[in-house]
């Protein structure tokens, strides 16, 4: 019953901002909802570790750990982006009256995106989470193209046909899966979940399951913006508005990542772990060395957030390959923090350029005397995303690093490390330019209001208290790791 | 009859590689949607599967007629396509085909030899179509021909799903069809802002995002 809730609650918010056109204030049913799937969400992760998995909807829905943990993150990330997208679209609204139109669309579109990815991480079947992350494309396009204008429409065309195909791909490689499984079971919906894959996973055929893990990581990896097949992200996460970059960027790129994740269990028992681990550590180390190199010359910051994503995808991708379940319980956790450390950047991004009027870098200077506020929430941000400690995504590079030298990949971490370390420099240098620098001009400058502010602040408070307090979820990383770890 | 629509899913593939009017092109998806759609039936009556009956029903009213419907929406508001030259010529494409076509033979054996079955044992074209859609996805620059592309790599893994396992669970095609097509809805949409926005459509003129 639970699960069901969970994964309705966003479309109340949906049907609402449908039946309310007319009035603003009704945005704020959505954010309700999303608080509630946050909230749900803890109290079934509680009793997922405590008392085992939960099914909902006829066994259409299952909930373990892992299932639990990213409707956690899923809940999170959506209620801030819900929140600050009153203000992002007053914004617009403010400055082009034509967008009043538009705002119903974006508020049934964002809930119906929402509920996608829930169902993507509820779902108890390989195929109907392929039918809700493709759901995820085809809602989304609208949204990248939100502006509508010239950059806006080339990055969702971009993005919808990449993606597209991508996730055809992902369609295949869980075809081929299926064939695997009908050898060994019944020709019924059934062999496609999750649990009688993993329980016939180690009498699949090898070699035809080695070619669909490798569809399953080129399918999906298309969604996660793994190097090769990332070229759409960049373009739609920088035209997307705030609060959809926010939500793609904090956590849409994390689900697909999950399918992998998930695939990964049944390819491992199938034909060991060095397939995937081969395949995985290429494209991280593609991502890290890519995302190093384009952000020395980046000169638009949300550029600079897209391919900061790159890099953490690539982080992950190498953290899953290493495998054993200090690896998995540190990708999770670094799930969580990039997550929620990269939906603040972007939100907050937003009101910056709604005050700027800018996304070049070279054109917004000395932010911290000039806006507080939000230069103050950007830098601590950028602190926390670039793992510097007191934040979780500190411990959680530290987690994954110790975990890939345990298994014989010291020297990919090596290669990460150096990668973190060129970018690491090449962000503070575009965040000095931002931040520091005199006020020359001596204006006076209004500061966001604290219903703006507020979520952004205790989202980084939040964050610095799970990197230094992580025993809250421990328990629930590590029940949550062992779902895909053999 | 089965080796017929199934060889007719490749030739109308091959087709589109050349095919430079938007009205042909639009025609030779609806025959090959068709064809997908007799392959499935065909196999459903063969095996008494009605569940793969009904979904040939759906892959024939969907990519034999509805898919193509709104294609020829998008393809009419900008006929005249004689200023767009492919990327690659039309001996080059045909040559591609086949390389195409050998590759998709060589790289499916570990599927068709998994699967052992003489029916199965035509999945390779399947993997012809999907790897001839994406030559088509990089080598035409419209974004008519673009949608063409994705429809023949789903196509493709369609025809794979048919010959080697009767097709995925009907439940399942149902989710997956819909899908498809809200994003051949989408993708119509879209071609229809890009084409007022930008007015005839070179996709390789979409340069305003770069680093």
């Amino acid at each position: 019953m639970v699960p069901l809730v969970i994964l309705i609650a966003p479309l109340l918010g949906g049907v609402s901002s449908l039946l309310f056109k007319k009035d603003a204030r009704v945005a704020w049913i959505s954010v309700a909802a999303n608080a509630f799937v946050l909230a749900a969400s803890i109290w079934l992760a509680f009793h997922v570790v405590t008392r085992g998995v939960v099914s909902g909807a006829g066994g259409l829905l299952r909930v373990d750990a892992l299932s639990a943990f990213m409707v956690i993150v899923i809940g999170a990330i959506s209620l801030m982006a819900s929140w600050l997208g009153i203000s992002t679209m007053a914004h617009e609204v403010e400055s082009n009256p034509h967008q009043q139109a538009h705002r119903a669309t974006y508020g049934v579109l964002v809930q119906l995106f929402i509920f996608a990815m829930l169902l993507a991480v509820l779902a108890a079947n390989v195929a109907v989470m392929w039918v809700a992350v493709e759901a995820t494309t085809v809602v989304t396009t609208f949204l990248v193209g939100h502006h509508r204008t010239k950059g806006a429409l080339e990055a969702s065309w971009k993005y919808i046909v990449i993606c597209s195909v991508g996730i055809a791909l992902a369609f295949f490689g869980t075809v081929l899966v299926y064939l695997c499984a009908l050898r060994v079971g019944g020709h019924s919906a059934a062999a496609l979940n999750w649990t009688s894959l993993i329980s016939v996973a180690r009498h699949l055929d090898p070699s035809v399951m080695r070619l669909g893990f490798g569809l399953v990581v080129l399918g999906y990896g298309t969604k996660v913006g793994l190097v090769p097949m990332h070229s759409w992200l960049p373009d739609a996460h920088s035209q997307a508005p705030a609060p959809i970059s926010a939500l793609m960027s904090g956590v849409l790129i994390t689900v697909a990542f999950y399918a992998i994740l998930r695939f990964k269990a049944i390819v491992d028992l199938a034909v060991g772990p060095n397939f995937s681990r081969t395949l995985l550590v290429i494209v991280a180390l593609l991502s890290l060395a890519l995302a190093a190199s384009l952000l020395i010359t980046q000169h638009d910051y949300k550029r600079m957030l897209a391919y900061h994503s790159i890099e953490h995808m690539g982080l992950i991708a190498l953290g899953a390959a290493a495998g054993i379940p200090l690896a998995i319980a540190a990708v999770l956790l670094h799930i969580l923090g990039h997550g929620l450390a990269k939906s603040i950047l972007f939100l907050a991004s937003g009101e910056i350029m709604a005050a700027e009027g800018t996304t070049e870098i070279s054109e917004v200077h000395a932010l911290l005397e000039r806006r507080p506020v939000l230069g103050g929430v950007f830098g601590v941000g950028l602190i926390a995303l670039l793992g510097l400690p007191p934040f979780s995504l500190f411990s959680s590079e530290l987690l994954m690093a110790r975990a890939e030298f345990q298994v014989g990949l010291g020297w990919a971490a090596i290669a990460s490390i150096v990668a973190m370390v060129v970018i690491f420099f090449a962000v503070v240098g575009h965040a000095r330019h931002m931040l520091l620098g005199s006020n020359i001009s001596n204006e006076v400058l209004n500061r966001p209001p604290n219903w703006v502010s507020g979520p952004l602040v205790s989202g980084l408070v939040i964050l610095a208290l799970i990197g230094v307090l992580a025993w809250p979820l421990s328990s629930l990383l590590n029940a949550a790791a062992h779902v895909v770890t053999t | 009859m089965l080796s017929l629509a199934v060889g007719s899913v490749l030739v109308c593939a091959i087709i589109a590689i050349w095919v430079s009017s938007t009205r042909l092109l639009i025609r030779v998806l609806a025959t090959q949607g068709l064809a997908l759609g007799i392959v499935a039936l065909v196999l459903g009556m063969h095996e008494r599967d009605l569940s793969l009956a009904a979904t040939a029903v759906v892959v024939l009213a969907l990519k034999g007629v509805f898919m193509p419907l709104m294609l020829s929406k998008v393809g009419s508001r900008s006929l005249n396509n004689l200023g767009l030259k492919p990327l690659v010529n039309i001996p080059a494409s045909l040559a591609a085909s086949a390389v195409l076509i050998v590759l998709a033979f060589g790289s499916s054996r570990v599927i068709t030899s998994f699967v052992d079955t003489p029916i199965g044992s035509l999945a390779p074209v399947g993997v012809a179509t999907l790897l001839i859609g994406f030559f088509v996805l990089v080598a035409r620059r419209r974004p008519v021909f673009q949608m063409a592309g994705l429809m023949l790599v789903d196509n493709g893994i369609d025809l794979v799903a048919f010959l080697c396992s009767a097709g995925v669970p009907f439940l399942i095609e149902l989710g997956v069809s819909l899908d498809v097509l809200l994003a051949v809805v989408v993708l119509m949409v879209l071609a229809q802002r890009l084409a007022t926005e930008f007015g005839d459509l070179d996709v390789g003129d979409l340069r305003e995002l770069h680093d």
